[in-house]
């Protein structure tokens, strides 16, 4: 499979006792024209032309004033996940383990409860991830066989202590992360399909509207 | 528990290594069939022997010791088994030689004399599994605390076990110096890092200042040990994929695919051609990436700020590029075994040329900066140099060996996925110091380039971006949900997961430091038994007392820049 070196292989089949490779480096030797500092003239054009570039076209400059503005990632980006919901704002997850199994960090502790439709049979009573811990790898959504859990394209998470970073389902089914534009890592699945979420924002919607509504009633009766 | 049984032995073999063989006592070499490349089970008795001839005889002539590890069968009568991994760069052989040992008495000759390279690795395997090597001048632990008491890759360490370490037992060099007690002034030790802007990452640099000359130094590592080798053993071979990202961390890509590429030979999987066409786009754009970092840091250490902001635009755009395959930019974990995490996106090949045609500038724009530059000449000239033969015994591999005129390239020289049908150069400097190191690397990112257009103008393949086979991959969620044979596939392969058959290998592909190798042994279960990383910067790291001593405190540190140490890739 072999082919030859970029060095002559005379010298090695020839003389096997003299070694095939260099045995002394042979640093570069600078010219007359390196040693008088002239090649620093066209570096210093070059800072130059960017210097301009930048100041009359600041547009194109590549940094960036984070917070206020924010790099486009693409709807692949694996960040902060979300619990998925059914039309009716109740958790998808069916507590089958199947995530925290396939995860390498071990970050998912999910324990299981008795769901009263018997097809579904099961829900998670509890569903923490420990953000720390998280590797953010997308193996959790690999595994997911109920699109249950996905990820959002927000990276902004900063807490102030360790119990903080433990978040539980209700943060992970926080409406913020239902907005289209933010979903991230959705493992084959459709890249376009946006409807799908649209669905499970509106009905988280309306749930919302319907709890707050309760909610008002609830506070009217109390009041009157 | 497994029970790994003693290998077969088999008698077929080349004839040179038969030639060899035929000089030492019958018995005390076992030629045995790899999967990839010839091994040997060697009595340690003519180890050293053996090995003398192994590099000396004009037939074999294996100049490079790539690899030591050690590997533990708790169940055999000879429980451990050290793994030397040799190479020989004029005829593009290897040889893997298995040295058992019996746990009674773990002592093995140090082989120093031969290849420097074995400095560290034996340091390694006296760390990771108690091995002795008699003559060895500083065995000493490596990776793990002073402080730290046992072997944590033995099979009976409990990999869940935690110590408390403190600093009063941290390591203190002693240098055996000549007495210098009429000289006018004292010699004065510093300690550069573990935490120091100038050691990109945490190694502990210990030097002994005659005014700015080093006069001594020893460099102390581990401090971003993360047991990636025995995390490996307790996770199944999926799981790897994410570690292995955090070992070269500025072109984590290249590792990924490494890694997979090792599990796809023991599982004999054809990965598809899109998935290949893809690898090496992604692989070359990794190897710009690393590159880039490598060289703009170096030239942040030698004063020139422009040039780092220059090459790390191209470097920002490529992390887009990733991004947008695979949702992260720095730990991709892009590659499953198979293929890859999931489809191209639609733009994927509109972004590659936009990049190809983008790179070209930056590139330039540097290399007029500083090419010519006499303030960078000066600082970079004949610093740190390292001839060519002295590179192959110390173990270099990649741009810094190339860099001292020995044109190894696994790319060129053991060809993978398409890189023999693409028509590149290796380009090979002669100079050996930190200038040809830099210059070595703006050339490698122009033929990087040249590949990937290549690549681009045959178009990308269609089909699937990884293997149809539901004991390797994953189904398709839509199968997932409508098929029930697909849904249990699922369910099994994750509970259960991939089982790869017995056996060993070791695979190499050329990282963006050098020879980044994987030696991985299977026992037919869901987690590999041994997987080892050759890391490239291992070695060449080891060498750096050495290059530095004679210079100045200034040229130490341009010189570690020019080195590409990369710590997570060192330490593992």
């Amino acid at each position: 499979m072999s082919q030859p070196l970029a060095q002559s292989p005379q010298t090695t089949q020839s003389t096997p006792t003299r070694s095939p490779y260099p045995t002394e480096p042979k640093p570069y030797k600078p010219g007359f024209a390196e040693r008088l500092y002239l090649p620093l003239l066209g570096g210093m054009l070059v800072t130059m032309k960017h210097f301009l570039k930048n100041l009359f076209n600041p547009s194109r400059m590549y940094t960036i004033s984070y917070p206020e503005e924010r790099r486009d990632y693409s709807h692949r980006f694996r960040g902060h996940h979300i619990l998925t919901t059914r039309p009716d704002g109740s958790v998808r997850c069916v507590a089958c383990f199947l995530c925290a199994q396939n995860c390498p960090a071990e970050c998912i502790t999910i324990e299981a409860g008795e769901h009263p439709d018997v097809n579904i049979e099961k829900y998670p009573t509890v569903y923490e991830i420990d953000m720390l811990r998280c590797v953010f790898c997308g193996y959790c959504v690999d595994a997911c066989p109920e699109e249950a859990i996905i990820m959002s394209n927000n990276y902004d998470m900063a807490y102030f202590t360790r119990e903080q970073s433990i978040v539980g389902k209700a943060d992970l089914m926080k409406p913020f992360t239902f907005d289209e534009n933010q979903l991230g890592y959705r493992p084959r699945f459709p890249e376009e399909d946006v409807q799908r979420s649209k669905m499970r924002r509106d009905a988280f919607n309306l749930v919302e509207a319907a709890k707050q509504a309760q909610e008002r009633e609830a506070h009217k009766a109390a009041h009157s | 528990m497994s029970t790994l049984a003693p290998p077969q032995v088999k008698t077929t073999a080349l004839p040179e290594l038969e030639a060899v063989r035929a000089k030492f006592p019958a018995g005390s070499i076992l030629p045995q069939e790899g999967l990839d490349q010839p091994v040997w089970i060697v009595s340690r008795d003519v180890l050293f022997e053996v090995c003398r001839e192994l590099k000396e005889n004009p037939q074999t002539q294996f100049d490079m010791m790539l690899d030591l590890c050690g590997v533990d069968f708790p169940d055999r009568e000879e429980r451990f088994e050290a793994i030397y991994h040799l190479y020989s760069i004029q005829r593009g052989a290897r040889l893997r030689l298995k040295v058992p040992l019996r746990e009674d008495d773990l002592v093995l000759p140090s082989m120093l004399k031969h290849w420097k390279a074995l400095d560290w690795f034996e340091r390694e395997a006296y760390d990771m599994f108690g091995f002795r090597f008699d003559g060895h001048p500083n065995l000493r632990r490596i990776l793990t605390h002073e402080a730290f008491q046992g072997h944590p890759l033995r099979k009976d360490y409990d990999a869940a076990k935690r110590w408390i370490l403190t600093e009063d037992k941290i390591y203190q060099p002693h240098f055996d110096l000549p007495d210098n007690s009429d000289d006018m002034f004292e010699r004065m030790t510093i300690n550069i890092g573990p935490t120091h802007p100038a050691m990109h990452g945490t190694f502990r640099l210990m030097a002994v200042l005659d005014g700015e000359t080093i006069v001594a130094s020893d460099v102390e590592i581990g401090y971003l040990h993360r047991c990636f080798e025995k995390m490996s053993e307790t996770h199944t071979w999926q799981h790897v994929i994410p570690y292995t990202d955090r070992l070269n961390y500025c072109s984590a890509f290249i590792n990924n695919v490494g890694y997979c590429k090792t599990v796809e030979k023991m599982l004999k999987v054809e990965v598809p051609p899109k998935a290949v066409w893809a690898r090496m786009i992604l692989s070359e754009f990794s190897r710009i990436m690393d590159h880039c970092v490598c060289n703009g840091t170096t030239l942040v250490d030698a004063g020139g700020l422009t040039s780092f902001w220059y090459l790390f635009q191209p470097r920002e755009e490529i992390y887009g590029l990733l991004e947008s395959v695979c949702g992260a930019r720095l730990t991709v974990s892009a590659c499953r075994i198979g293929g890859l995490i999931q489809d191209l996106p639609p733009d994927f090949e509109a972004r590659c040329r936009r990049l190809v045609d983008m790179i070209p500038q930056y590139v330039q724009d540097v290399e007029t900066l500083v090419n010519k530059n006499r303030i960078w000449i000066d600082r970079s000239v004949g610093v740190a140099a390292i001839s060519g033969e002295d590179a192959v015994n110390w173990g270099w591999t990649g741009p810094c060996l190339r860099a001292s005129g020995v044109g190894y390239d696994v790319r060129r020289a053991h060809p993978y996925d398409l890189y023999d049908t693409l028509d590149f150069e290796v380009p090979v400097l002669y100079g050996g110091d930190v200038y040809d190191r830099f210059r070595i690397r703006m050339l490698e990112i122009r033929e990087s380039l040249k590949m990937i257009k290549q690549l681009l103008d045959r178009g990308m393949p269609s089909g699937p971006w990884i293997v149809d086979d539901p004991h390797v991959a994953l189904p398709s969620k839509e199968a997932c949900y409508n098929q029930m044979e697909a849904m249990i596939y699922h369910f099994k392969l994750i509970m259960d997961g991939i089982h790869v058959p017995e056996g060993e290998v070791y695979n190499m592909v050329e990282g963006a430091n050098g020879e980044l190798g994987f030696y991985t042994i299977s026992d037919g279960t869901s987690k590999p038994y041994r997987n080892h990383c050759r890391a490239p910067c291992f070695p060449i790291f080891s060498t750096f007392p050495n290059l530095i001593n004679g210079g100045s405190i200034s040229d130490a540190i341009v010189s570690l820049g020019g080195l590409n140490i990369v710590a997570g890739e060192l330490e593992r």
